[in-house]
Formats: structure tokens, C-alpha cells, sequence
């Protein structure tokens, strides 16, 4: 009677932790990269939005849709919301990628929540860019003095 | 001329109450330790062991208690018992710790000392993982010299101050505490862990070695370093206080620095 014992070292390896194949190019560094990057950036972003939304004028209390309205006729106002919705979103998205990559532990799981995820991504970016750049104060009835 | 002194007697006769240690206080502990069987059942069950134990024991003084007094099929890694050989990182009240480096009077001995093998390799007995993946990643990032051009005739001369660079990741034992203590190593064993990382960046440092690029991309993969969330759950571990967490963000840098 013959028994077959694998030699010591023989590296048999449970299949869970086989090496998959070797990733091409620098995305992960890129993507480190840019959240330290973005996150600086974002920090004056949000301050300079939460101050002058909410602290500068009559405040809280003056939020209307005149004030949007009043903001986003000028250029600065646009490219800092459109600076910071993409920032965001990216940043964001990226910070869930490393969530989904670090808790689901099947590949069919993290295909199918980063799926939704760049889904949700690509449609606020996308809804989000058009509302900064086709917005239009003078919606029926608007009792705004430039309409 | 050195003046001759007598030979010292081989046995000294102390007198009564000098020398000694007074009495080592003793004290009962109960060890739970996490038992897995394969042979006997399907699932790990947590088994209580009651001792009376010395101040001077370690967690693995009351291992052996076990296995030699109440129950020999305890299973467990140990050799040197003294911290060098690596062989008993095991999870000790949550924490990766060396059985053979943690005294019992240092844990909270009213309560069960909780006893379980590392996590994120497979369990094959009691306390008793299989280490294969962890080596796999170790022999990934070649963990040995690699010189180019001739040999020299003499030393190979490395400065106090070259050395110094990479003084704190030579210590490493390779005991996976650090590895089987990160959360990302946890969910798909996939990431490289720690302890690749410490003994890549080991010979990343040193002056003597060339192959520092090779082990640079090695680790700039997908399940390289951009893994590591600076947790501190590695550096926490280490039972040689290596500054693990450390020496990562330096690997960072440092294929950071050759890429940009
Ligand atoms: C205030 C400015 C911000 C700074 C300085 C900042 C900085 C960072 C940094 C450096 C990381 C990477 C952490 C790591 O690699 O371990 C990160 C992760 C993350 N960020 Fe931000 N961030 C900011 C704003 C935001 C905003 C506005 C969002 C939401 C849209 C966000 C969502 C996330 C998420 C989901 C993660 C992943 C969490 C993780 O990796 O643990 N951050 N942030
Ligand atoms: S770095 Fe420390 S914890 Fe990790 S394997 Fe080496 S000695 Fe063990
Ligand atoms: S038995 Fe060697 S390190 Fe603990």
C-alpha cells in the first residue's frame, strides 16, 4: 500500500490564494495619487462653498433659488461647483472602489457593486455638469429681476 | 607579574534569608483556547482549560500546561521559545502576539485568556495554519541579494549610515503576525501583506543590492503596497516593534519617486 505525501515545500497552495495575473501599469498608484491630490484640493473647495453658502450675507436664511440662480451667472461660481462635483464624485467614487475592493470577498460581488457604482458615477456627473452649464433662472413665473 | 588569586569554590554556601527570589506568586487562569479537529468535527469550538499558573509563565508555558498535563492533542507551532524562530504568532485576547513573548501577568488574568490561531491562512489544526501563502508573497518580492558587476575582492563596503537605512526591517521572523492582522490580507488573501513588504523594502535599501527596481514594480502591482490602508494593525503586531506601517509608506515613496 502506497501512500502519496506532497514533499514539504512542494508550494501546493489552496486555489483561494493562487496569484492572479500581474497588473499592468501604474492605475493603483495613480489612483493613490489622486486622492491625496483631490482631497486637497477639496478641502478648499468645500470650505469656500460651506463659508459662502451658509456663514458670508444673511447666511443659512438667504438659500433660495434667486441665490443659486445669482451664484451661477458668474464663471467663478460655475467652474468652482463644476471643480468640486467632479472632484467629488471621482474622489468618491474611488474612496467606494477601495471599500468594495477591501470587503466583498467574491469577484462576481465586486464586479457587480463597482458596476452600479460607476453607473450611479457616470449619471450624476453627467446630470450634475449639465444642470451647472444649461441652467436657466427663468423658469415660468419667476419673479427674478433679470428675467 | 599579575598577583595569584586563589580558586573560587565551586559551590558558595549562602547564609539563611540572602540570595533567592522570595516566593514567585502563583495564580489560577482559565485559557480559552479556539480547538479545530478536522478529524473529529466540522467546526472550530472554543475549550476551556482551568491552571494555576507563576508569574513568570507565558501564554505558551500555559499551552505546554495544557498539552503535557490535560490534553495532548492540543496542537501548536513553537522552537525556540524565546522569540527568534517565528514559529507562535497566535491571536492572544484579539490581539497577534508571540505565545512565547506574552507573560500572563501582563493580561487580565480574572477573565478567560482568549487563544486562537492567526487569521486569513487556512486553519488546519487548533493553532495551526497553513503558511504557504504567506511564504508565496515572501518569495515573490526575492528576498536576497542581487548584485551586478564583478564581485569585489574584498568586502562588499557598506557606510554605518547606508546600513542604518534599512536597520529596522532586518529584524524581521517572519512570524505573520502582521500579515494575518491586516483586514485587507483578511478578505481574498490576495494582497502581498506586511511582512513581503518589510523584507522587499529590506533589500530596496541597501546600498549593496541593484535589484531594487525589480522589487519596486514587483510591488506596484494591483495587490501591492496601493492595498495597504495605514490601519497600523501590522505595526501594532509586530513582536520585533518593527515600524511596519513605516516601512510601507517608504515603498510608496519610493516607487512614487521613480515613476514621477
Ligand atoms: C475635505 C476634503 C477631503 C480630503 C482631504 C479627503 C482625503 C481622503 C484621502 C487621503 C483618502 C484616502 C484614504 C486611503 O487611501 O486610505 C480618502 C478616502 C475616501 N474619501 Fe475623501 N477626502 C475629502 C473629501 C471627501 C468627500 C467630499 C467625499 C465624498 C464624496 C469623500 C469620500 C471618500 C471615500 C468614500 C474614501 C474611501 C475611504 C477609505 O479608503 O477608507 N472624501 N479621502
Ligand atoms: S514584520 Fe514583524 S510581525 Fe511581520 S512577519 Fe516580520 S517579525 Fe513578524
Ligand atoms: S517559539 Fe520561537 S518565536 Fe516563539
Amino acid at each position: 500500500m502506497s501512500v502519496s505525501i506532497p514533499a514539504p515545500r512542494s508550494q501546493r497552495i489552496d486555489p483561494k490564494y493562487k496569484r492572479g495575473p500581474k497588473s499592468r501599469g501604474s492605475f493603483e498608484m495613480l489612483a493613490w495619487l489622486f486622492m491625496r491630490l483631490s482631497g486637497v484640493v477639496l478641502i478648499v473647495l468645500i470650505f469656500g462653498h460651506l463659508i459662502s453658502n451658509l456663514m458670508v450675507g444673511e447666511g443659512i436664511s438667504g438659500i433660495s433659488f434667486g441665490f443659486v440662480a445669482g451664484k451661477w451667472a458668474s464663471p467663478l461660481w460655475q467652474f468652482w461647483d463644476l471643480a468640486m462635483l467632479w472632484l467629488a464624485m471621482l474622489h468618491g467614487t474611488n474612496g467606494v472602489r477601495t471599500i468594495i475592493n477591501d470587503y466583498a470577498e467574491k469577484h462576481a460581488t465586486r464586479a457587480w457593486l463597482k458596476g452600479i457604482l460607476y453607473v450611479a458615477t457616470i449619471f450624476i456627473i453627467v446630470l450634475g455638469s449639465l444642470v451647472i452649464f444649461t441652467f436657466d433662472p427663468c423658469v415660468a413665473g419667476s419673479q427674478l429681476p433679470q428675467c | 607579574m599579575s598577583t595569584e588569586l586563589p580558586e573560587p569554590p565551586s559551590k558558595i554556601d549562602l547564609k539563611p534569608g540572602v540570595g533567592g527570589g522570595g516566593e514567585i506568586p502563583s495564580f489560577d487562569i482559565t485559557l480559552r483556547v479556539r480547538r479545530y479537529l478536522p478529524e473529529a468535527t466540522a467546526d472550530a469550538y472554543w475549550e476551556d482549560f482551568k491552571l494555576t499558573m507563576y508569574g513568570t509563565d507565558r501564554v505558551l508555558d500555559a499551552l505546554h500546561k495544557v498539552k503535557w498535563e490535560q490534553d495532548g492533542s492540543l496542537s501548536f507551532r513553537r522552537s525556540c521559545a524565546h522569540g527568534v524562530c517565528g514559529s507562535d504568532a497566535m491571536r492572544i485576547n484579539g490581539r497577534n502576539r508571540l505565545a512565547c513573548k506574552t507573560l500572563l501577568k501582563d493580561l487580565d488574568t480574572s477573565k478567560p485568556i482568549t487563544v486562537e490561531a492567526i487569521k486569513g491562512l487556512p486553519l488546519e489544526k487548533d493553532l495551526i495554519v497553513d503558511m504557504e501563502p504567506f511564504f508565496q508573497s515572501y518569495r515573490e518580492i526575492m528576498p536576497f541579494l542581487i548584485s551586478k558587476g564583478h564581485e569585489p575582492t574584498k568586502e562588499r563596503y557598506q557606510s554605518a549610515e547606508d546600513r542604518e537605512i534599512f536597520d529596522d526591517t532586518t529584524k524581521c521572523i517572519l512570524c505573520a503576525a502582521c500579515t494575518s492582522s491586516c483586514p485587507v490580507f483578511w478578505t481574498d488573501g490576495q494582497y502581498f501583506g506586511p511582512a513581503a513588504i518589510v523584507n522587499a523594502h529590506r533589500f530596496i535599501f541597501d546600498s549593496r543590492d541593484d535589484a531594487g527596481d525589480m522589487r519596486l514594480e514587483i510591488l506596484n502591482d494591483k495587490e501591492g503596497v496601493w492595498r495597504c490602508r495605514t490601519t497600523f494593525n501590522c505595526t501594532e503586531a509586530c513582536p520585533r516593534g518593527i515600524q511596519v506601517t513605516k516601512a510601507i509608506a517608504e515603498v510608496k515613496q519610493a516607487i512614487l519617486a521613480r515613476t514621477v
